[in-house]
């Protein structure tokens, strides 16, 4: 077995997983802390807030759009150029056709690729300079949140360096970047991918029982 | 008590009020800061270590460190935080109590949606565990202990100023009358400071022809161990309301124009008491929108200042009474004004969730009303702005004072629809 073999073969399927274990250990230990139901007589419904909040909280609300606008555009640049990478890039289409799941969609051309992962690498770094320049999160950044970053843009410019594959070496330094990643990721801050939901539909229902559009 | 022992004690209560509400929120922190830019402690000092979701740093370190999912994992490869120290918390204790009212405008901007207003809440019972809090919470909450309200009003006190405004109104109030379909509490502020108020009841109730009282036990609305964190000590005062109202027999109880009086009897309370009451709680603005939709206090002539209104932040946007106000305001007053981000987004007055009530953070919550009073001088010709918080408004009044801004009047709304109604004659403005 070539080293390429095993890190897209063994090592890849090992890696994935812990990432569904793990990931799914996680949520459900989180949501088995569990909590009291609420005895106040509701003024509104818990449910409706819940989706209220969950789907408003995705566009920053216009007293504070000067604020955000910095993550507003650097987190969507970078989030949806990730998603857009990691579900429609010839490689990875062909990669889950054959390895995981034996069927196929149509990807990106060759140029939307490359714009798409300009747009995302301007993201993610922009995202992560202003961790260490801005005073407030560099002061609130933990080591956690830089090895997410970190390990994240290596497996991003990994997976441009192997996108012409041309040498094996790169295709295999791309793999083993990515079964790291989905290694830590439910030991990590990456683990925010589900648990924005959890946050946003708790607050949602407790204030949504008030009446409060939160 | 020794060291040891007084973190232990805080992080057992910070682990204990880690639900899965909380730790969703702790789980899904991604560290941007967004928060700091709501924050009128932030806004007002630029310092970052008032970011809303520093504050709650202990605790999420208590957390990762002994109940997270899969810290035991993490705890293999050396990833858990240090444990928390007694310094750690003495650090972190102005962060807690002087620089968060708890008024939830940071969850408005955390694209997460975190509640770090109702964390800080929990978190200060770990700090009230452990003993430590502010003197000037600690010197409330012996006022609590000894007369049942944190700023010492007696039932003599009450009695003495019931009296006095039958004198001014010349309208009967009844105390402990039973029977009788609504039960007024009052925050100790209203009392002592304003109690014009009690008379502006006796005339809107009157008018509308509801039958209220006023208990000579159970009076004190203002509910010092939700401020403090101490669980025991919030139960206490909303058990005594309870046991009054329920030995009354009233149908509702009418939470005052105080902010945190309402969040703890309303929504807090009956989970406090472990079950729901047998009266309704309504606050006073519900309950004066709802007379006057049912036209049983039509407005008379409107006052004819330039007013705004401001927003009491667990009225409004923890409490959900966004549109009443603005009804009753829309029928009292002639030339009403919104301030910037008003509604939801409004700003604290700085002084909430128990900071007014402590002496050590005068010179932040200065500071912070001070993004407030940006706010009411960018309205031109300013004569009133309506507090329907009498915390807030000793807070308005100080804070405008130290300004040296004396021609802008800060009054209740329950006095302002008290002189509109039709057939009362006009208030002098």
């Amino acid at each position: 077995m070539t080293f390429l073999q095993f890190v897209e073969g063994p090592l890849f399927y090992v890696a994935a997983a812990i990432f569904v274990v793990g990931v799914v250990y996680r949520l459900i230990g989180i949501l088995r802390l569990g909590g009291e139901r609420d005895l106040a007589r509701p003024n509104g419904s818990a449910t409706g807030g819940a989706i209220l909040t969950v789907l408003r909280h995705f566009v920053p609300r216009r007293t504070f759009w000067r604020g955000s606008s910095f993550h507003f555009v650097a987190g969507y640049a970078f989030h949806l150029g990730l998603f857009v990478l990691l579900l429609l890039a010839a490689p990875h289409v062909a990669f889950l056709q054959e390895r995981v799941l034996g069927f196929g969609w149509p990807v990106l051309p060759h140029w939307a690729f490359i714009l798409t992962a300009e747009v995302a690498f301007a993201g993610l770094i922009m995202l992560w300079v202003r961790r260490f320049v801005d005073p407030v999160q560099k002061l609130i950044s933990t080591s956690g949140d830089y090895a997410a970053t970190i390990l994240t843009f290596l497996v991003m410019l990994t997976g441009c360096l192997a996108l012409q594959e041309s040498h094996v070496a790169l295709r295999a330094t791309h793999m083993v970047f990515v079964d790291i990643w989905l290694i830590y990721f439910p030991f990590s801050r990456l683990i925010h991918t589900f648990t924005f939901f959890f946050s946003r539909a708790q607050t949602g229902a407790t204030y949504g029982r008030r009446g409060a559009k939160l | 008590m020794s060291s040891d022992n007084k973190a232990q004690i805080a992080v057992d209560k910070f682990l204990q009020f880690t639900d899965g509400e909380v730790a969703s929120f702790f789980e899904a922190c991604v560290h941007c800061g967004e928060c700091a830019e709501a924050c009128h402690f932030y806004m007002a000092t630029k310092d970052p270590k008032y970011t809303p979701t520093y504050k709650l740093f202990p605790m999420v370190k208590a957390y990762k460190r002994e109940k997270a999912p899969l810290h035991s994992i993490r705890k293999m490869f050396g990833l858990l935080p240090p444990a928390v120290t007694e310094d750690e918390l003495r650090e972190w204790e102005t962060l807690v109590y002087d620089s968060c009212t708890m008024c939830g405008r940071c969850t408005m901007v955390c694209p997460m949606g975190i509640d770090i207003a109702g964390t800080i809440r929990k978190m200060r019972e770990g700090y009230a565990a452990a003993d430590i809090v502010p003197d000037g919470l600690k010197r409330s909450v012996d006022f609590v202990e000894k007369t049942g309200s944190p700023m010492g009003v007696t039932s003599k006190a009450l009695l003495a100023q019931v009296k006095h405004q039958e004198k001014e109104t010349g309208i009967k109030i009844e105390v402990d009358k039973q029977g009788a379909d609504y039960m007024a509490i009052l925050s100790s502020m209203e009392i002592m400071g304003y109690p014009e108020i009690i008379g502006a009841y006796a005339k809107i109730f009157q008018k509308a022809g509801v039958s209220w009282t006023i208990s000579s036990k159970a009076y004190e609305a203002t509910n010092v161990g939700v401020q403090i964190g101490s669980g025991p000590l919030a139960k206490e005062i909303v058990t005594r309301v309870v046991d009054a109202a329920e030995e009354l027999g009233v149908k509702y109880v009418i939470s005052p124009e105080c902010g945190h009086a309402y969040g703890a009897i309303r929504w807090a309370g009956p989970n406090m008491v472990g079950r729901p009451f047998k009266f309704e709680v309504v606050h006073i603005i519900e309950l004066l929108d709802q007379l006057r939709r049912d036209g049983k206090i039509p407005a008379g002539a409107k006052d004819g200042r330039k007013m705004t209104l401001h927003d009491p932040c667990q009225i409004i946007r923890r409490g959900g009474l966004l549109k009443e106000p603005r009804r009753l305001l829309d029928e009292s007053c002639a030339d009403f004004v919104e301030m910037e981000n008003a509604g939801l987004g409004n700003l604290c007055c700085g002084g909430g969730g128990g900071v007014s009530a402590n002496p050590r953070a005068a010179e932040l919550q200065n500071a912070a009303f001070g993004c407030k009073a940006d706010q009411l001088n960018a309205i031109d010709g300013l004569e009133a702005v309506v507090v329907p918080c009498a915390n807030c408004r000793t807070v308005f009044e100080e804070g405008l004072e130290e300004r040296e801004i004396y021609n802008l009047e800060v009054l209740g709304l329950g006095e302002l629809v008290a002189e509109t109604l039709k057939d009362i004659e006009q208030a002098e403005g």
